[in-house]
């Protein structure tokens, strides 16, 4: 019980992939027009990071270690296209909000990253929980910055009337490609003045340092 | 069907080579290939080292990707499969240009570092293929097109890593310092690309 919460604790705040390992970029930044769109692709990485977790667990003594980056690959492609396949048949929509970002799962690090650090050394288990955290901190990223987004450049969250009721003008630059840089970043940086406040000033002084 | 050379002629050519490096800028308008983009972007010579290593790829692998989505996948009804097919072409690309830089090109090779393998998985390669099927491009159209993106590619992070070398020496707040004073740099050029999105020929 006690390592399970260390884990979620891991994936969701002390190594979430976008805010501290920064890990994955692209996706974030392009679906992110939205709340329900960054909502949509988090819950997609979670599938495809738990089944690519599993299987690459699973084969985890039976591949070469001189080709298991190419088989990774491999596997993780095979997860994607059939979640594709799943996504276009049954959640049209959001096949269609996604679009090309969702093939494009198939090169985003986290993936690669996880079966690399986790799933290629731990049993089936543990990975696929891994997987699970990892992409649950994934959404709450994406998530998160869907809302401060949609909030801004359309007044609304999920769609649902906000501030527009009170007379707001949206502020569309943050729906374009640049207010997805400059929010993500202010983001970032809002995040690691928390992480330095509660890591204690002594630790932020030597990380200063060290700098 | 697809389009083809002789459909665009020379007007139609340099649309789609002027609209991919700058209008349809791939780091700043669609977001492809921000990892290297911001990881590899301290120096304005390795940035072109490596903006010139994915224009390389880029160019070979929508040709050959194209090739193989014509020849094989459509011919066997297999377009499911395109994903796979096309970053297992890509993976070998890489390793092909890797062992060639290694030996040749020893200089670049040493600078480029971890970040040349990394470009398999750079979503800007996989992503023109796919962009190149989806538009129905015959593979010399793809090769060209793939060849302005790594041009547009180029000039973005060029020119972000000239803005950052600048940025490294000025005084920002303790916890907006490296990565995310990057991101709102980057915002910011991208706020200056956006004045090309009207542009069409």
């Amino acid at each position: 019980m006690n390592t399970l919460k260390k884990m979620m604790r891991a994936g969701i705040i002390d190594e979430n992939p976008i805010f501290v390992q920064l890990l994955g970029m692209c996706p974030t930044l392009a679906v992110t027009t939205s709340a329900s769109n960054g909502f949509g692709m988090g819950l997609t990485v979670i599938c495809v990071l738990a089944l690519s977790n599993f299987l690459i667990s699973l084969l985890r003594k039976f591949i070469p270690q001189q080709v298991r980056i190419a088989s990774y690959i491999v596997v993780i492609s095979g997860v994607v296209t059939a979640i594709q396949l799943l996504i276009k048949a049954y959640l049209p929509e959001l096949d269609k909000s996604l679009g090309l970002f969702i093939p494009l799962i198939v090169v985003n690090c986290i993936i690669l990253a996880r079966a690399e650090a986790f799933a290629s050394k731990n049993n089936v288990v543990m990975s696929i929980l891994d997987g699970i955290f990892m992409g649950a901190g994934f959404t709450i990223a994406l998530t998160l910055l869907g809302i401060i987004r949609e909030l801004i450049g359309c007044g609304t969250i999920f769609g649902f009337d906000v501030l527009l009721r009170f007379g707001y003008t949206p502020i569309l630059f943050f729906v374009q490609p640049a207010g997805a840089f400059i929010t993500l970043g202010v983001l970032i940086g809002a995040v690691t003045a928390i992480r330095n406040k509660t890591d204690g000033r002594k630790k932020a002084l030597k990380g200063d340092e060290a700098k | 069907m697809s389009i083809t050379v002789a459909d665009l002629g020379l007007g139609g050519i340099l649309s789609i080579i002027i609209t991919a490096v700058l209008a349809e800028n791939y780091i700043f308008s669609k977001f492809l290939g921000c990892c290297p983009f911001l990881g590899l972007s301290e120096n304005p010579s390795n940035a072109l080292g490596m903006g010139c290593a994915v224009t390389f790829v880029m160019t070979l692998s929508s040709l050959i990707t194209g090739l193989i989505n014509k020849y094989i996948l459509v011919v066997f009804e297999l377009e499911y499969l395109q994903t796979i097919a096309f970053i297992l072409v890509i993976a070998s690309l890489v390793q092909l240009i890797e062992m060639f830089l290694k030996k040749s090109v020893p200089a670049l090779y040493s600078a480029l570092g971890i970040y040349l393998p990394l470009i398999t998985t750079n979503c800007a390669i996989l992503g023109a293929a796919l962009l190149c099927v989806q538009n129905s491009y015959d593979p010399f159209v793809s090769a060209i097109y793939g060849f302005a993106s790594g041009v547009g590619f180029t000039l973005a992070i060029v020119v972000f890593a000239g803005v950052r070398e600048k940025v490294a020496f000025a005084d920002i707040p303790k916890s907006f310092k490296g990565f995310p004073i990057a991101l709102v740099t980057a915002g910011l050029l991208a706020m200056s690309f956006a004045g090309f999105s009207g542009i069409t020929i």
